[in-house]
């Protein structure tokens, strides 16, 4: 059986966006590309802002993917919860399709007897394990995020020990928004391994421009690149500064 | 914790509530909850088998994973690794599917309680007996990931140390998935993720090191170098820094190992500190600087009256002579 590539987008932002389109519809176009938008919103302990927390939820439910908001503290571990949770939800999602084909109506795992849901499982958590995995993590680095840059990183590199504990294969690229002339500044180009980001977020962006659905649309480009790189291989370069 | 999509529904069972299975059609009756956590909540209940721990799970494929862990603990010969598996089954309530399952309720006190009234000496035969256990589990081909004090249970009577929570066992050369920050090889940066017999062993020798000083702490900058210094200048733990070095560095390749070398260690250091369980800390450090006190009193004393006595010869030699 061939087995595809899950693809995703982990988007880490603190707050509204306030530029270009609208995230949650961008999400929406990702997901009808196979793409899962999961987004995790780092707050400050005081922060109750609502309608950024909505925007966070919105994207998700969009994007087919997973949100959590967390205070900075516990960013390791929701990073890769979440992008494990997105992963089985992705492959629960197919499986139920299949399901439905086979059984009809809306037949689902959770309507099967005990017994057979644990076999259903077991093929998830194979699944889930085996698969391949392209991840294109986005990170707002807008001034407000600044204190929170440090935490990010550490989370990142472990989340790529998590992952890259997995018998499937991984790929990862970084971006951060807003870029200098576009959306988005490529920090990272596509890699099996986070290995040292230790400076990555070094240049910071001034100003009020937190541009999170542009951000969306330029990642999803980001992934076209990897299936035409599969089969030109010597030629990463050209094609991932040609999509701009 | 998690607020996401795949959320399960927050339980909250009255004492006395009936549940009865769509599948298997077994009654449980609540008795309590025996507690709550970010996965799942637990209860106590009735049930045609006796008293039993009904667990309702936050995540139904959380759920099932456990269920399927379960099923394969019981197949391991020997005590039981786990608790025993009764029921799985789905309960209809207020047009829900609401997934459960029913398992042996181990009676005991939670490792982290135990910790806290009895002494350091307690955690070190705690952890012989688990190593033990670690040992035939590994030799099944699972580790079992997520091991932390709140994971395990000292059943009574008889003392033993059994396994709460199995949701985070992981087949060997599987990626681990469940982990807790101060007990996982990945955070100390001593390796990966990947499940093998030494991710176990690290986080059992963390178990010892949360034991000796009661208290979690954060990583700092150079975490590998931080963490075997505090092993290193601990004074319950300096006794044991062979072979807690060996466990952190993923030396022992097998739990068995470990356990003949931690035996040996124990059998030939004698704890020369005082017992210190069902005593709170402060008020004996308090007692001891009276002792202490009282003891300079006495030397005093002593002196003094030396003094006196050689005074007294003094007077006899010069009066009497």
């Amino acid at each position: 059986m061939k087995k595809g590539t899950l693809k995703q987008i982990l988007l880490i932002t603190d707050g509204c966006s306030n530029q270009g389109e609208d995230p949650a519809a961008m999400a929406a176009l990702a997901k009808e590309q196979g793409i899962a938008v999961n987004v995790i919103g780092v707050i400050h302990d005081h922060q109750s802002d609502d309608s950024g927390i909505r925007e966070i939820e919105d994207i998700a439910l969009a994007g087919g993917g997973i949100s959590q908001i967390v205070h900075t503290k516990q960013l390791s571990q929701t990073v890769q919860m979440v992008t494990r949770q997105a992963m089985t939800q992705t492959i629960k999602g197919v499986i139920n399709q299949e399901l439905q084909n086979i059984l009809g109506d809306h037949e689902t795992m959770e309507d099967l007897p005990p017994e057979k849901r644990g076999k259903v499982m077991e093929v998830v958590d194979e699944l889930g394990e085996t698969v391949d995995l392209e991840v294109c993590i986005l990170v707002d680095t807008s001034a407000s995020m600044k204190s929170k840059l440090p935490t990010v990183q550490e989370a990142l590199l472990d989340l790529s020990i998590s992952l890259n504990s997995r018998m499937g294969n991984n790929q990862f690229c970084l971006y951060s928004f807003p870029g200098k002339r576009h959306a988005t500044n490529k920090l990272m180009a596509w890699t099996p391994q986070i290995d040292s980001i230790s400076s990555v977020f070094t240049k910071l962006a001034s100003g009020g421009i937190t541009p999170t659905g542009p951000a969306i649309r330029e990642a999803i480009q980001t992934f076209s690149k990897t299936s035409r790189r599969s089969f030109l291989s010597d030629d990463e370069s050209f094609y991932e500064e040609s999509g701009y | 914790m998690m607020n996401h999509s795949m959320k399960n529904q927050d339980i909250n069972l009255a004492s006395g509530t009936m549940i009865t299975g769509k599948w298997h059609g077994k009654s449980y009756q609540v008795i309590k909850c025996l507690g709550s956590g970010a996965q799942g909540t637990v209860y106590l209940a009735h049930s045609p088998a006796g008293r039993v721990a009904v667990k309702f799970s936050k995540d139904r494929s959380q759920a099932t994973t456990e269920v399927n862990v379960l099923k394969e603990l019981q197949k391991v010969q020997g005590e039981p690794l786990g608790p025993s598996l009764y029921d799985v089954d789905d309960w209809v309530a207020r047009g829900r599917n609401i997934s459960f399952y029913a398992m042996e309720y181990i009676r005991g006190l939670p490792l982290v309680e135990y910790l806290k009234v009895k002494g350091f000496d307690w955690a070190c035969i705690l952890m012989i007996q688990l190593l033990k256990d670690l040992e035939r589990l590994h030799r099944e081909g699972w580790i079992f990931g997520d091991l932390k004090p709140e994971n395990l249970i000292v059943s009574e009577p008889g003392f033993r140390i059994r396994w709460l929570d199995v949701g985070g066992v992981t087949l060997i050369g599987r990626s681990v998935k469940e982990y807790t920050e101060f007990f996982d090889r990945g955070y100390w940066g001593f390796g990966h993720r990947k499940a093998d017999p030494q991710y176990d062993l690290f986080a059992a020798a963390m178990i010892l090191v949360y034991a000796a000083g009661r208290k979690r702490f954060e990583k700092q900058q150079d975490s590998k170098k931080q963490l075997l210094e505090y092993i290193k200048n601990h004074k319950r733990l300096s006794s044991l820094q062979t072979v807690l070095n060996k466990a952190i560095t993923g030396k022992y390749t097998r739990a068995k190992d470990m356990r003949d070398e931690l035996l040996q260690q124990i059998n030939e250091t004698s704890s020369p500190q005082t017992r210190y369980y069902n005593k709170p800390v402060k008020p004996s450090r308090k007692m001891q600087q009276k002792r202490r006190r009282r003891k300079r009193g006495w030397m005093a004393m002593l002196v003094l009256g030396v003094f006196a006595a050689g005074l007294y010869i003094l007077y006899l030699k010069l009066y009497v002579m």
